[in-house]
């Protein structure tokens, strides 16, 4: 029998190494899996490179990973967000290091690592100093950049609906990341809101299919504040 | 001797607010685009366009369909937009994943996106996510939507608190886009960006050419 329901938070973040590639879902604090990250903390690893769209919020969730000195680099679209004053002071010291990617080349290069894709040309960036270094091709008189796919160790994902196949819902505009991120990693770890009996969702409704997950686990905490 | 500005009569005119360069923009957004709304000034575009008219607003969190702020009582706290706060969604609306917001970005699938800058330059190059490593760079989906939209219009302030224009003969700060811009509201105006650097359509009551040109760092010319 396929059980992906893990029953601790202790279970659902095993094996997660010191100096992993951790993508983070979530945009703001909509759709980012906190309880995860929060265990993250307990579980110690450090080192690690986060990859997510913001640089977190006040103390918690993204934010208290860096603040507690586990973070050596991040990678996202925009640090600059309500209240990231953990990152601020972080960057300014030169405590971590910070990559600022654009927010589709993020979400497509993770796209392409979890479709096969090595590498792919893209509009984005060209002529600008996010595009220094990359090679530049010509296709139809357009200049395009080449940006490679971006793989990550580990996937913490948030979902609404989770079943033990690890099939997962989402919540409006709480998707987001959280289904590409799902694709790109060697190790998807979601927390989920409900847990239902197999066969209970709504085929046509499923935002990740089961096979993109390794593990899930129960958090029901309600609704998500805009921090 | 060419007098450019005649001193003895002060020009006298007040500068549009960050809401009525909003309302400006909207009235020159036509029914049954699909538009992208930047934070700052750009995402108050939406409370302008008049209900009659049908404007999808994408976001890029994924939302194609955005409606106005949520009544109190009727927040749904997993709907927000770029800039983090609470919105709603249009009869019609849907929700994308991030991969597929950004495609339909790069796509060419979006009519417009309206955004905010530092700077832009008569070429139609304009710069808004960095102004030094130090100050945090933040591109968010900047790069992507100027190089997807079909068009780009910029909404901003003609020149900085203390008196620089942003509105440039080249831009200093590093770039967002490479000549992707057609159209800049400001607070004194309305400018087109040709072949042949900005064209003034349109300026606040009482403002002379002469007047704004003076406080514009690029060569301006009227449109015709």
């Amino acid at each position: 029998m396929i059980n992906k329901i893990v029953q601790s938070m202790a279970d659902a973040l095993a094996e997660i190494h010191d100096g992993s590639v951790v993508l983070i879902g979530g945009f703001g604090s909509i759709g980012q899996p906190n309880a995860l990250i929060d265990g993250l903390i307990e579980q110690g690893a450090k080192e690690l490179t986060v990859v997510a769209n913001n640089a977190g919020v006040g103390h918690i969730g993204l934010a208290r990973l860096m603040e507690v000195g586990r973070v050596r680099k991040i990678i996202c679209s925009y640090p600059r967000t309500t209240d990231p004053v953990v990152f601020e002071r972080l960057y300014r010291e030169g405590r971590v290091e910070l990559e600022v990617m654009p927010q589709g080349t993020m979400a497509e290069r993770m796209r392409a690592a979890g479709a096969g894709i090595p590498a792919f040309y893209t509009p984005t960036s060209v002529g600008t100093k996010l595009a220094e270094g990359k090679e530049l091709r010509e296709f139809s008189g357009r200049q395009y950049v080449l940006e490679e796919a971006f793989f990550g160790d580990v996937a913490l994902i948030e979902a609404w609906e989770a079943d033990r196949w690890g099939n997962l819902t989402y919540r409006s505009s709480a998707r987001n990341f959280n289904p590409v991120m799902a694709t790109a990693a060697k190790l998807t770890v979601a927390q989920a809101q409900h847990i239902v009996e197999l066969g209970a969702l709504d085929p046509e409704r499923v935002g990740t299919p089961g096979i993109y997950v390794n593990r899930v686990v129960h958090v029901p905490y309600g609704e998500p504040t805009v921090t | 001797m060419n007098v450019k500005a005649d001193l003895s009569r002060p020009v006298v005119y007040k500068p549009w607010t960050r809401d009525e360069i909003a309302a400006r923009a909207a009235r020159d957004i036509p029914e049954g685009y699909y538009v992208n709304l930047g934070i700052g000034i750009p995402v108050l575009v939406a409370d302008y366009v008049p209900e009659e008219r049908e404007v999808v607003i994408h976001s890029e969190n994924g939302i194609i369909g955005m409606g106005p702020a949520p009544e109190p009582d009727k927040i749904n706290r997993w709907l927000i937009n770029a800039s983090k706060k609470y919105v709603t969604l249009r009869p019609g609306g849907s929700y994308v994943h991030h991969a597929d917001s950004f495609a339909l970005i790069r796509g060419g699938h979006l009519d417009l996106c309206v955004l905010g800058a530092f700077q832009v330059a008569g070429n139609g190059d304009f710069a808004n996510w960095s102004k030094s490593d130090n100050d945090m760079p933040s591109v968010g989906g900047a790069m992507d939507l100027a190089a997807g939209a079909k068009s780009v219009w910029l909404l901003m302030d003609h020149t900085t608190k203390s008196g620089e224009s942003k509105l440039m003969q080249r831009c200093t700060y590093p770039l967002t886009a490479v000549g992707a811009a057609k159209r800049v509201y400001t607070n004194l105006s309305v400018l087109d960006i040709t072949g042949d650097g900005f064209a003034v359509r349109e300026m606040v009551p009482g403002l002379t050419f002469e007047a704004l040109q003076d406080v514009t760092d690029a060569p301006l010319k009227m449109a015709n």
